[in-house]
């Protein structure tokens, strides 16, 4: 009766199997590294030239790699120590970075996992440290959602304002008061006639009608829906810009997350200098729309060395060299969105720009007078200028509805969007929250949160086996395949491990020997009421079940309730604590069941079982 | 190797009173230190700033004080941390002042000092919307905790163990927050994790001793109420004392070496294991007798036959 079938035994071996697999990467440590990735907003990092780049450079200067990996944005490069680290990056930095004052790539000192490629291939990657134990910048953002909509309410006044002159309705004024805007009407009539005009325009708005002494008034609301999808937006482009900048710190693995509503998470792994991080998160890039200077000759001179007055020289995304004037026509202030889309006639890939009011205004004027010319849009950031694209002005073009196109793939024109957005943050943004830990106390919290798990666990070790002798032995399996199992979930689930979440793993070990204390005792138990040892194994385990479960659930009760209310060092202990109880569930009934059936399963006459003295009383 | 060598149940439901009145009146004290001395929250909870840096030679905590007062500080609290080389330094937030900015202001007035330069270990800042987020959150998670296990136990056993289980381990919650507020330990947000940790483990307690309770009533008849509690609780103390004392160990490990960061963790969860062995054998148990727990309501009742009226 006590024997498991045999495809019982295999699921526990391929469980533990998979346990110990998903937890071997944790075991290789670090291995030196260096990262590259692109250092602007305009450049795209192409993985499998890239690739060759690194390796032509290293072959170059003599440098020997552990192994090369390309992910999306970075190329990673591994060596065996921090010296030949350092040797290389100057390698690579100087094959990539030519111009050491204008760096187009970012080359970092990372580390990297020194688990061997099988186990990356299998997604079997070490757990991901949080930075309360490798040290870095932890900031929390608040995106203002207040700001984000008043910025497009200031837009639409404008936009109003135009659209009335345009349409020949005559009002007394019009602004934004608060979270609306206001436009005030000598009668009745012209009110109806405007409501009609910017209903029809305009569907984001709610229009309301007043009056107010003697004039009509027409408040006009963002409908919700309306404001829901500016606050999205605002949210979406600041995590985008926030990314852009981020890059230019050269950070290994940043996180950028958004966190509720309005919240935005940034983590800078190994970052120290605060003060920059601050200051690199807070500024503002610029857009500048500015015309290009054509007239003949100027461009050739300017290559010799004599710019002409009044311009400066740029080169175009493909490298060709561009006279732009200085005088900035527009800037990115009056841009509203930009979207890639296609053209609508002959349907090649276009970006779409939206302008406010008032930029539409200058838009209109300065096409209508340089047809034919070409404009230049640069982007401008650590009061660098770099020329996203520069189009041919075919036409006029007014209503503050731009498209550029020609030339572009579907995949240039999202790019050139997202370049045209990320050049400014949509809404206000402010830090309320700041974490910075040291790298040294990182590394201390990592040796201590180890230190109190393996003493804790070593103690229990010896009292298990000197208190239950075998069953406390294989009590002691079941509680290190616990340990086993849960390791090798936080690190497939990628899990950010933290000092709390360490203290959690040391907390479900000295909660889950609980379920093996009650299955010792029960079997204990059993046999002081006089049952045979192979009886005693079977209702010990029966019966020990459901005192198991209930007391399992409620803790985990208490677990999930941390978890979904938790933020922070909560969070990253509830999610151990949570995984800790569903895995000694399993350890604790299965596998030590599992053993106790491997060595006492197949004996039919059993006399005794080593489960420390058993006394009677009476006896 | 055998603890417990036991030979007849041990009358603990005759002292029931005893136990109650000594928990009534621990319950009491720690109501009444939280009321009068209030918890000493971390700057998670309040907002703030806190610093932690270290020095080569230990600092003389006057100049630092008197450097942070100059740049306008006054209400900073400089305090050694460990060790004489390690300096934390709390600043609570305060109208108007860039918050933001205040590490590096603090840093740079630091280094300006003579003597030795200070290391940058740690800072924490905390807005004010935040800290007032984590307070309401944090009641949340105890209303969740307490409704989910109330509702749980009342549907696995019945509602009158529900009840005594939830009111024992609260009970043990209110205790570790007295602790805190006698002592002044700083009430963090681990602090907070552990006291919710211990609430969900020392129900689990409780549940182990309900277990029995519900099965000695199943198995063995001609028992009283307080005969079936007392056998309960004595076949199962030898468990109790050795899980528990398992995860003291743990915790005890925690506690020497886990550093700073993780002792008042530890120390919240040794009061709320203490505890929580004397609440949820000494104080659960009685409460469910006085509820008027009986044999009855853990029988299949059977199902009686109508009588037809004629």
């Amino acid at each position: 009766m006590n024997r498991y079938p045999l495809w019982k035994n295999l699921l526990i071996g391929l469980v533990l199997l998979w346990g110990l697999i998903y937890t071997l990467p944790n075991f290789y440590g670090e291995v030196p590294a260096v990262q590259v990735s692109s250092g602007k907003a305009t450049l795209k990092l192409d993985a499998t030239t890239a690739i060759k780049r690194v390796e032509e450079s290293l072959a170059a200067a003599g440098i020997q790699h552990d192994g090369l990996f390309a992910d999306l944005t970075s190329v990673r490069a591994r060596f065996r120590d921090t010296d030949t680290q350092l040797k290389a990056k100057d390698a690579i930095e100087k094959a990539f970075n030519p111009d050491a004052a204008d760096p187009s790539y970012v080359v970092a000192l990372n580390l990297l996992s020194a688990s061997p490629q099988w186990l990356t291939n299998i997604h079997a990657l070490p757990m991901y440290l949080g930075l309360d134990l490798r040290g870095g910048v932890h900031f929390l953002l608040q995106v203002d959602m207040k700001g984000a909509v008043t910025k497009r309410l200031d837009a639409t006044t404008g936009d109003l304002r135009t659209l009335l002159r345009d349409k020949n309705v005559r009002h007394a004024g019009i602004s934004r008061e608060g979270a609306s805007v206001v436009v005030k009407f000598r009668d009745a009539e012209t009110q109806a006639r405007a409501r009609s005009v910017i209903g029809a325009v305009n569907n984001d708005l709610q229009l309301v009608e007043g009056q107010d002494g003697a004039d009509f008034k027409l408040t006009a609301t963002l409908t919700p829906l309306a404001q829901k999808t500016i606050q999205e937006f605002a949210l979406r482009q600041n995590i985008g810009t926030l990314h852009n900048r981020i890059n230019e710190l050269g950070v290994a693995e940043p996180v950028i997350q958004q966190q509720g509503l309005d919240r935005i998470v940034v983590q800078l792994p190994g970052v120290q200098d605060v003060a920059k991080a601050k200051d690199i998160l807070g500024r503002t890039a610029t857009l500048e729309i500015r015309l290009v200077d054509d007239s003949p000759g100027s461009l050739e001179s300017a290559l010799q060395g004599n710019i002409p007055p009044g311009t400066e020289l740029y080169s175009e995304r493909g490298g060709n060299p561009l006279l732009v004037k200085k005088q900035v026509v527009l800037t990115g202030e009056r841009l509203t969105d930009a979207q890639p889309g296609f053209d609508g006639q002959n349907h090649e890939p276009a970006v779409h720009l939206t302008l406010d009011a008032a930029g539409a205004r200058i838009f209109k004027d300065i096409t209508r007078e340089n047809i034919n010319k070409r404009m230049a849009i640069l982007l401008i950031e650590k009061g660098k200028g770099e020329v996203v694209t520069a189009p041919v002005i075919r036409s006029e073009i007014g209503g503050g509805r731009v498209q550029i196109s020609g030339r572009m793939s579907s995949e240039e024109a999202t790019d050139t969007a997202l370049l045209l957005r990320a050049g400014s943050l949509a809404a206000p943004m402010e830090i309320i929250e700041e974490r910075t830990i040291g790298p040294s106390l990182g590394a201390e919290n990592i040796t201590k949160g180890f230190h109190s798990t393996m003493w804790g666990f070593i103690a229990i070790a010896i009292f298990m086996c000197a208190y239950y002798m075998l069953f406390g032995l294989v009590s002691v399996i079941a509680l290190a395949s616990n340990l086993l199992l849960l390791v090798a979930l936080l690190s497939l689930l990628q899990a950010t491990l933290t000092l709390p979440g360490i203290a959690a793993i040391a907390l479900t070990l000295g909660m889950a020997i609980d379920a093996n204390v009650l299955i010792n005792e029960r079997i204990r138990e059993e046999l002081r009421n006089g049952s045979s040892p192979q009886a005693a194994i079977a209702t010990g385990y029966d019966r020990a079940f459901d005192t198991i479960l209930d007391s399992n659930v409620t803790t985990l009760i208490a677990g999930i309730a941390l978890l979904v209310f938790g933020s922070g060092p909560v969070r990253g202990f509830a999610v151990v604590h949570c995984l800790g109880i569903l895995t000694s569930m399993f350890s604790a009934i299965l596998v030590s069941r599992g053993l106790v059936n491997l060595i006492y399963g197949k004996k039919r006459k059993l006399e005794k079982l080593a489960i420390g003295q058993v006394w009677k009383p009476g006896l | 190797m055998e603890f417990f060598r036991i030979h007849k149940d041990i009358p603990f439901m005759k002292h029931a009173l005893v136990f109650n009145v000594i928990s009534l009146v621990t319950f009491l004290l720690a109501v009444f230190f939280l009321a009068t001395k209030g918890l000493h929250f971390s700057v998670e909870f309040t907002g703030g700033t806190l610093m932690e840096v270290s020095y080569a030679e230990a600092p003389a905590l006057e100049k630092l004080r008197d450097a942070l007062a100059k740049e306008g500080y006054q209400d900073a609290q400089v305090q050694n941390f460990g060790s004489s080389r390690d300096v934390l330094i709390r600043l609570p937030n305060r109208e108007g002042m860039e918050t933001g900015k205040v590490s590096e202001k603090v840093m740079a007035s630091l280094s300006a000092l003579e003597g030795g330069k200070p290391e940058l270990r740690r800072v924490e800042f905390v807005g004010p919307q935040v800290g007032k987020e984590l307070a309401s959150d944090g009641a949340m998670a105890l209303l969740l905790v307490i409704g989910g296990i109330v509702v749980y136990l009342a549907m696995r056993f019945e509602w009158r163990f529900a009840v005594s289980a939830i009111i024992a381990n609260l009970h043990d919650v209110i205790i570790i927050l007295g602790f805190f507020a006698l002592f002044q330990w700083e009430f963090s947000l681990p602090v907070l994790a552990a006291t919710l940790a211990v609430l969900g483990y020392s129900v689990n307690e409780s549940v182990v001793v309900f277990d029995r309770v519900r099965e000695t009533f199943k198995k063995k008849r001609g028992l009283t109420t307080p005969q079936v509690l007392d056998h309960a609780i004595t076949s199962t103390i030898s468990r109790t004392i050795i899980t528990h004392g398992s995860t003291q160990i743990m915790v005890l490990s925690m506690l020497l070496f886990g550093g700073e960061t993780l002792y008042y963790f530890a120390l919240a969860l040794t009061i709320g294991i203490c505890f929580g062995i004397y609440s949820s054998v000494l104080v659960a148990s009685p409460l469910v007798m006085w509820l008027g727990v009986s044999r009855e309501q853990f029988i299949q009742p059977k199902k009686e036959k109508q009588e037809a009226v004629v």
